[in-house]
């Protein structure tokens, strides 16, 4: 046993998740370790985020899952023709999730999950070689969401329910590449705000041809967080009639946070589980990121992303009747098309390499942990809208997360 | 079971460290960039405004920063460069606190009322630096604004010129002997620009000791408004590169662009006198009437009329609707006796004319209501009384030589440039040193731009991102082009490899309009 969860954390390491755009996959510890395939495996309240159906074939009345990962991630970029190079400040995201469901009869359960699929947080050097496009962004997105679920018979349900999200944004960089005042500070803006709110909803079905065989399909819809309350500010500008002013202004923009569409399996053979899960997420919604300032002042910057696809893999093993081992595989495609790559989200196409466990302390209680690794290959991309021509070189990220939690059923 | 968990937390934390994203070719490290067979671990840059990142009619840090030599260290760090020194003002505003007069703030771009954009000198600030204060130590930058060839090797230069006299060690110290004294491995010469250029920029009323054969400097024009005689150059520079590469230390030779495209030169055009139809009649009467008045006035004094008549024709200016070239002052002489003339298409105006002026007819005619009653008088026919004849000719305004370089002085200045531009590349053969033909690059920006990522760059005034305010000296812009070229040189001659700058992360003019 004990070299097995050795062989598991070395495939794990050595091997590497997360997911293109600012889509970030780490929405359950369970599901996580099996490279966050969930849509088909009935295992944890998890389901409320993967597939709200299912939830109504858990075998206890009450569950609850809670768990955290600390994300690192890390970027680095150079350019050969220039003999320049950066690299992001390594910053830590931690993500967190809650979910709980309660079977209110035979053919009905209801739950309430709180997670946070949408984020991005990077920070590269103030006034490095592309702060024209960014310094630094913090962006996160929350999402709560009550569902229900409904049991038609033992081969099939249903569920779903609302989603509300709160989002926020923090995002500087500077306003061009040579823009500074008399003594040469760059001049840059700052868009802040915080709790912008909407609705959206998901729903899921689950049909299981056998007891061991689940299939399942869920569909998130798309949510656009329109920012107009927040606060622009204008910092280090000339003082010049052609120049905006210094200090803060309004500002209106929209962030789409897609649709992503699920379908996949789950088969279980004696003691072992097999996932696999295909996410289909359409950010070809995100055609532009567009700022408008309170001063008149605009910021148009052309994104065209394009509808991707994460192919999902993952394996669960009851090792003993305390320990569950876990491991997990994706493939993941980057909605980021050539010549439209912004080092604000710097993410290309992925490998993620993920792994756990689970260990049973009592019937009712277990701590799970995961953790994934991300490998990307190392990109020759560029931004082409900037000021001042392209923006381009050779980036190549690396994103780790280890994660705990706990889930209790009774 | 405690040893067990270490065990797997030490790979953890392994798996975490080889999570540290790495390139399979970083540029920092392995062979992609090197110095070929030249050193840069000490590179000393000599020269004039251009050396020091003057800019906008004054040096100032930020100008500083931008110089050419600074950007071209950073270069030179990726393969063994070393450390490289500036002889940094104390602001951002530029001049001195002592003489605002000669040493006046930078300029910026400013906004009038109407918003209309316009050259104007700083005031958010006032200059800081010290006219007299001396910075104590040799400097990898030894640019000095306004430095000719032959003040480099000059003891006493310091006294004499303040922005060396805040870096000199000595009051008897020169620049290329204190340059040598740093033992530099590498080195930058782009010197001789104002040996033509003071005299180019005003107007060429300073003498071109190629024709009166001086080669005594020290009997030129303290202002700086002469041209350096040919052989004073040859042997000034020679000079200065002797020195130099001693020891055969490695270095590049900039040669010297033609001062006559910097936008100096070629902002204000010499036929802005744009008439309409009735304006434009009414030029032509007034010289037809000037041509009528010189027929009688020369023939009064006993001249035969037909040469009256051919003498005075060269005053019957014709003048057409559009655009029409200015009058020049010229030399009174027997067969130009009023001194003026219809400018050339060659000749040029300069950035510092005054262009409200212009509008009132500096370059053409003032036209007062007594003149015009007089006019009046000669289409009916009348004879203007001698005063009158006087008063008709007193109205002619034509361009004063201070605001203008005429043909003459165009030759001079070509002349000299191809004779230095000639000793500059045979001394950097000679030598085996780098050659940059600076000069090929500002004729490419002036005629028709040098294409980068972002865009051109041309010589227009404010516009074309290659000149700063002042008409002459560089944007930081135009001093990435300069670097960039200098590292083609460089490649070509020791086979270095060196990376270049993108022109668009470099900024061009700035705009205030902190400008009283």
């Amino acid at each position: 046993m004990r070299k097995l969860l050795l062989l598991v954390l070395f495939v794990s390491v050595t091997m590497v998740t997360y997911a293109g755009g600012y889509r970030v996959s780490v929405q359950g510890q369970r599901a996580m370790a099996m490279g966050h395939t969930g849509v088909a495996v009935v295992n944890s309240a998890e389901l409320v985020f993967f597939n709200p159906a299912g939830l109504v074939y858990l075998e206890n009345k009450l569950n609850v899952s809670v768990g955290a990962s600390g994300i690192f991630t890390d970027v680095i970029y150079q350019n050969e023709n220039l003999g320049i190079s950066s690299e992001t400040d390594n910053s830590v995201g931690t993500p967190l999730n809650l979910y709980a469901s309660y079977q209110l009869t035979d053919w009905m359960s209801i739950g309430l999950g709180v997670y946070t699929p949408y984020g991005s947080e990077v920070t590269w050097p103030t006034d490095w070689a592309g702060s024209q496009l960014v310094n630094n962004i913090d962006l996160a997105a929350i999402y709560i969401q009550p569902v229900v679920s409904f049991k038609l018979s033992d081969h099939f349900s249903i569920g779903g329910g609302p989603i509300y999200v709160t989002g926020s944004v923090n995002f500087n960089r500077n306003a061009s590449r040579t823009t500074t005042d008399i003594d040469g500070v760059r001049s840059n803006i700052t868009v802040d705000d915080s709790g912008v709110t909407n609705w959206g909803w998901s729903v899921g079905a689950m049909f299981n041809p056998t007891e061991n065989f689940h299939l399942g399909f869920s569909y998130r819809s798309e949510i656009i967080i329109e920012s107009e309350d927040g606060e622009a500010t204008f910092a280090n500008f000339p003082n010049s009639p052609a120049a905006p002013a210094n200090g803060t202004t309004s500002f209106r923009a929209e962030l789409p946070l897609p649709a992503e569409l699920t379908v996949g399996l789950s088969y279980e053979y004696k003691k072992w589980l097999f996932a696999f899960d295909y996410n289909r997420q359409f950010w070809d919604v995100y055609e532009s990121l567009d700022i408008t300032f309170g001063n008149g002042q605009t910021s148009i910057n052309p994104r065209n992303y394009k509808n991707s696809s994460v192919y999902r893999f993952g394996l669960q093993y009851d090792a003993t009747e305390k320990i569950t081992l876990r491991a997990g595989y994706y493939r993941d495609e980057s909605p980021v098309q050539p010549g439209f790559f912004a080092p604000e989200t710097p993410r290309n196409d992925s490998d993620g390499f993920s792994g756990g466990l689970s260990f049973a302390i009592s019937s009712k209680l277990a701590i799970d942990a995961s953790f994934f690794y991300l490998r990307f290959e190392e990109v020759d991309e560029s931004y082409d809208f900037g000021d001042g021509g392209p923006f381009g070189g050779t980036y190549k990220s690396s994103a780790f997360a280890p994660g705990l939690g706990l889930t209790y059923k009774m | 079971m405690i040893k067990n968990n270490i065990k797997y937390l030490v790979i953890l934390a392994l798996g975490l460290v080889a999570c540290e994203p790495e390139f399979d070719n970083p540029i920092e490290e392995s062979g992609n960039f090197t110095s070929g067979d030249a050193d840069f671990s000490a590179y000393v840059a000599l020269g004039n405004s251009l050396t020091a990142g003057f800019a906008d009619g004054a040096l100032y840090v930020t100008g500083q920063e931008n110089s050419f030599p600074n950007i071209l260290s950073k270069q030179f760090a990726i393969a063994g460069g070393g450390e490289f020194t500036q002889p940094l003002m104390s602001d951002n505003v530029g001049g001195f606190v002592e003489d605002a007069v000669n040493f006046p703030p930078r300029l910026v771009l400013a906004f009038d009322a109407d918003g209309n954009p316009g050259p104007a000198r700083f005031t958010g600030e006032s200059p800081s630096t010290s006219i007299s204060a001396n910075l104590g130590s040799s400097f990898n930058n030894m640019g000095v604004p306004g430095a000719r060839v032959y003040h480099l090797d000059f003891a006493g230069y310091a006294t004499l010129n303040p922005y060396y006299g805040r870096f000199a060690q000595s009051p008897t110290a020169t620049v290329v002997d204190e340059a040598v004294a740093q033992s530099p491995t590498f080195f930058s010469l782009w010197i001789g620009n104002n040996d033509i250029l003071g005299y180019a920029t005003s107007g060429g009323v300073g003498q071109d000791h190629n024709e009166t054969g001086n080669v005594d400097p020290s009997t030129y024009s303290p202002a700086g408004l002469d041209i350096t005689n040919n052989n004073v150059f040859a042997a000034a520079y020679s000079g200065l590169v002797a020195k130099l590469a001693a020891n055969n230390t490695e270095g590049v030779l900039l040669n010297l662009p033609d001062v006559t495209s910097l936008p100096f030169f070629t902002t204000v055009p010499n036929n802005a006198l744009v008439l309409d139809a009735t304006q434009a009649a009414s030029l032509t009467g007034f010289f037809q009437a000037v041509a009528g008045i010189v027929t009688a006035q020369v023939a009064g004094t006993g001249v035969p009329l037909e040469q009256a008549q051919a003498l005075a024709s060269q005053y019957a200016i014709a003048f057409n609707p559009g655009p029409n070239r200015f009058l020049l002052k010229t030399d009174v002489t027997a067969t130009n006796p009023l001194g003026f003339r219809q400018m050339t298409e060659e000749e040029l105006l300069l950035l510092t004319i005054d262009s409200a002026a212009l509008a009132q007819g500096y370059g053409s005619v003032v036209l007062t209501p007594e003149v015009l009653q007089i006019l009046g008088i000669l289409q009916m026919g009348g004879t203007p009384t001698p005063e009158q004849g006087a008063m008709v000719i007193a109205a002619i305004d034509a361009i004063e030589d201070k605001d203008v370089l005429d043909s003459s002085e165009l030759d001079a200045i070509g002349a000299a440039r191809t004779a230095y531009n000639s000793t500059i590349a045979s001394l950097a053969s000679a030598n085996g040193l780098a050659f940059y033909n600076v000069s090929r690059d500002l004729s490419q920006a002036a005629n028709g731009g040098i294409p980068f990522d972002g865009g051109v760059i041309t010589s227009d005034f404010v516009t074309g991102g290659g000149f700063s305010l002042d008409g002459v000296h560089p944007t930081p812009r135009a001093h990435a082009l300069v670097t960039n070229g200098i590292l083609d040189a460089i490649e070509l001659t020791y086979g270095a490899k060196l990376p270049r700058v993108n022109p668009a992360d470099f900024g061009t003019i700035t705009v205030s309009n902190e400008v009283n």
